[in-house]
């Protein structure tokens, strides 16, 4: 009895357990940033269904936690936890892509604990302080009051420094082991990203002029340098996953770089059609941004190909099915609903409606938080030791299907209800009522409108339900599996 | 093997990529430039602060075939004409005060923002506030106290109580009827303000 029992304890518990030995030094960052990135996709959802209540019970929570400050969290945390995910992908494959150790792991740990530090003051400041007097010091200490960025101007600095850290940790460990079409592009795309930030850290009253460069922030992340910055992320995904050839994925991501960029940066115009902004962007916003969706076809088309070439077989299913529900879902919520309502002709009519919105919630679950999932996938497979993830996993895996049922059905519904809400909006509101406040409410007060309400928050349960059960498939996928993971050589 | 064609040339799409961003990037600054020169408060699209002292409405516009500001004769906002720079201050005030209290993250502004609550572009001249002589006392009292003054239209939804002092209200007021003068290409299409005539 005595000598069984440690052997039994051994069989359960040292059977691929979570062990940071498995992982490179990169990794080991990655994995911080990636564990902080699901409690706070966690939140995010949180907040989301508080602010989805309240277009139901509009006294709920009223004086405590109001619209604005759930609203807010929502999509800050969002916005947040996707950088938490991008830093962590890159951190993941840096070793392995430059070839050589990372030349700043300390730094790169100071970095994640500031970081993290900072958040949690910052979302705590907004839940408890929540506003301030009209000056300059709620703007450096409070909030910002600027949708997406409203992080107080403090908290933007130390943003921009623990970012010139990450960039130093990728730059120079490249720049000493070696370079390669995907970490060119990577490299050279973060110098934009961090740079456009600055754009929105300074104060303005002119409102026309705030929110241009207020738009240089938004739009130049969302629909341009995150989306190359995916690109990357996709293209070293698709090599160690199903083994696609380097020279094939690289010649794809200069191709989607030039339409991406080519498409993306012009059509920024489609943000200044009505904030009094000349004329010639409602000529140039719809031209440019009418092409963006075709990088993403591009996406689609080389993905599947490729999928498809190698027949399926992946050495990670869960991360794989993650990556085409990506390619898929930046191509309908970015593409698709992006494109419905971007001509000028449409767009006076959908703008500030819950158009927007409906679009959001596709493009950033589709095109941001899939390939992230992916990436979590990918780091618990290999923070167990390298374990199998193919076919015949315990249970059948029904955990991860499940999970990325409800989480894909969840984000579809929300995004169907909020478009009806949005063309109801668009129709009577704007349309028949002339945008005054009185044909707002007429809108908001319709049964159609509410009814898509009611449906949103059932799907934003089903959304939540998924994110609970990602995260315990993510605890416990791969606990006690023996086989090792299948090793797919580039073909 | 033999070397690739062009179309699936790596280095060729390389070039490409580099030169279409380059291109795209060079094109949006001096797009930018210009609609800096444009926008610059005191131009024709963005008037000058002052012009809160003087009438606004916001008609169709035959020439143009849409909506346009139309800014009219002297009407000084609280009664009160101000200098550039006392105008530009109080705006200032009510821009800031529009930041500190978080205003887009239910409004929208110039149709930016969250959609909970109504959108601000033209809310100097919507039709919700009756008439003219009462307009101004009507804004800062609500301002002040939001619960209290609620304009709910049957949806339920109120503004909270966000401690906006006179200053500030009177400040927010000041911006408002400023944004209304913003030449917006049009947005919103076919409002009707509280000058109307039918």
């Amino acid at each position: 009895m005595n000598a069984t029992t440690p052997l039994m304890e051994t069989g359960l518990a040292v059977c691929a357990p979570l062990n940071s030995s498995n992982l490179n030094g990169g990794q080991k960052l990655a994995v911080k940033y990636f564990s902080t990135a699901m409690i706070l996709f966690i939140a995010q959802l949180l907040f989301g269904l508080l602010a989805g209540l309240q277009f139901i019970w509009p006294d709920f929570l009223f004086g405590l936690l109001d619209f604005s400050v759930n609203r807010m969290v929502h999509i800050n945390v969002m916005v947040v936890w996707m950088l938490y995910g991008f830093i962590g992908a890159v951190y993941w494959f840096l070793e392995d892509e430059s070839g050589i150790e990372i030349v700043g792991l300390k730094l790169g740990n100071i970095a994640f604990w500031v970081l993290t530090g900072a958040v949690t003051i910052v979302v705590l400041v907004y839940l408890l302080v929540q506003t301030g007097p009209g000056n300059d010091t709620t703007r450096w200490l409070i909030n910002e009051g600027r949708e997406y960025i409203e992080a107080p101007r403090w908290a933007d600095i130390g943003i921009v420094a623990v970012m010139l850290v990450f960039f130093y940790n990728v730059a120079a460990t490249f720049s000493k082991g070696r370079w390669s079409g995907i970490s060119g592009v990577l490299t050279l795309d973060l110098v934009a990203l961090a740079g456009l930030y600055t754009a929105g850290m300074f104060y303005s009253t002119n409102v026309t002029v705030d929110q241009y460069w207020w738009w240089w922030v938004i739009h130049l992340w969302v629909e341009a340098t995150w989306e190359v910055l995916v690109g990357c992320i996709m293209a070293w995904s698709l090599m160690k996953l199903i083994g696609a050839r380097r020279q094939i994925v690289q010649t794809w991501l200069y191709i989607e770089v030039a339409l991406m960029f080519g498409s993306g940066i012009l059509g920024l115009g489609h943000h200044y059609f009505w904030i009094g902004t000349p004329e010639y962007w409602l000529t140039i916003g719809g031209f440019f941004s009418a092409l963006e969706p075709i990088p993403l076809v591009a996406m689609v088309v080389h993905s599947v190909y490729d999928s498809g070439v190698h027949k399926f077989r992946s050495t990670n299913h869960p991360a794989l099915a993650w990556i085409i529900a990506h390619t898929f879902g930046n191509f309908l919520g970015a593409g698709v609903w992006g494109f419905m309502h971007t001509l000028p002709q449409i767009n006076l009519y959908t703008h500030g409606t819950q158009w927007s919105a409906s679009h959001g919630h596709l493009a950033f679950f589709g095109a941001y938080a899939t390939i992230i999932i992916a990436f979590f996938y990918l780091a618990i497979q290999r923070w167990r030791g390298g374990v199998w993830m193919g076919g015949g996993l315990a249970d059948n895996g029904w955990k991860w299907k499940w999970a990325m049922g409800l989480l894909n059905l969840g984000v579809m519904g929300m995004t169907v209800a909020l478009l009806i809400a949005g063309y109801e909006q668009s129709f009577i509101e704007r349309a028949v009522e002339g945008s005054t406040w009185g044909g707002y409410f007429a809108g908001q007060n319709h049964p159609w409108f509410q009814q898509a309400m009611n449906w949103r928050m059932v799907f934003g349960v089903m959304t939540f339900a998924g994110a609970g059960l990602l995260a315990w498939d993510l605890l416990t996928i791969g606990v006690g599996e023996t086989r090792q993971a299948l090793v797919i050589e580039e073909h | 093997m033999n070397p690739s064609p062009l179309w699936s040339s790596e280095p060729f799409w390389k070039k490409v990529a580099i030169w279409v961003t380059g291109g795209s990037f060079v094109l949006l600054i001096l797009l930018t430039f210009d609609s800096m020169s444009k926008v610059s408060a005191g131009s024709k699209r963005v008037p000058a602060y002052s012009v809160i002292n003087q009438a606004i409405d916001y008609r169709f516009d035959k020439a143009a075939n849409r909506y346009m500001p139309v800014i009219g004769g002297e009407e000084p906002l609280f009664g009160k004409k101000l200098t550039e720079a006392e105008a530009e201050a109080l705006v200032a005030l009510g821009k800031k005060t529009m930041q500190a209290k978080n205003c887009m993250n239910c409004h929208t502004i110039l149709g930016n923002g969250a959609y909970y609550a109504p959108d601000l572009t033209k809310a100097w001249l919507d039709p919700g506030w009756i008439d003219e002589a009462n307009r101004e006392a009507q804004m800062l009292a609500f301002l002040k106290d939001p619960p209290k003054h609620a304009r709910t239209y049957g949806s339920g939804r109120r503004m909270p109580q966000l401690d906006i002092t006179d200053e500030e209200a009177h400040g927010v007021v000041a911006f408002l009827k400023w944004m209304s003068t913003i030449d917006t290409n049009g947005f919103p299409h076919n409002f009707k303000t509280l000058t109307a005539q039918e």
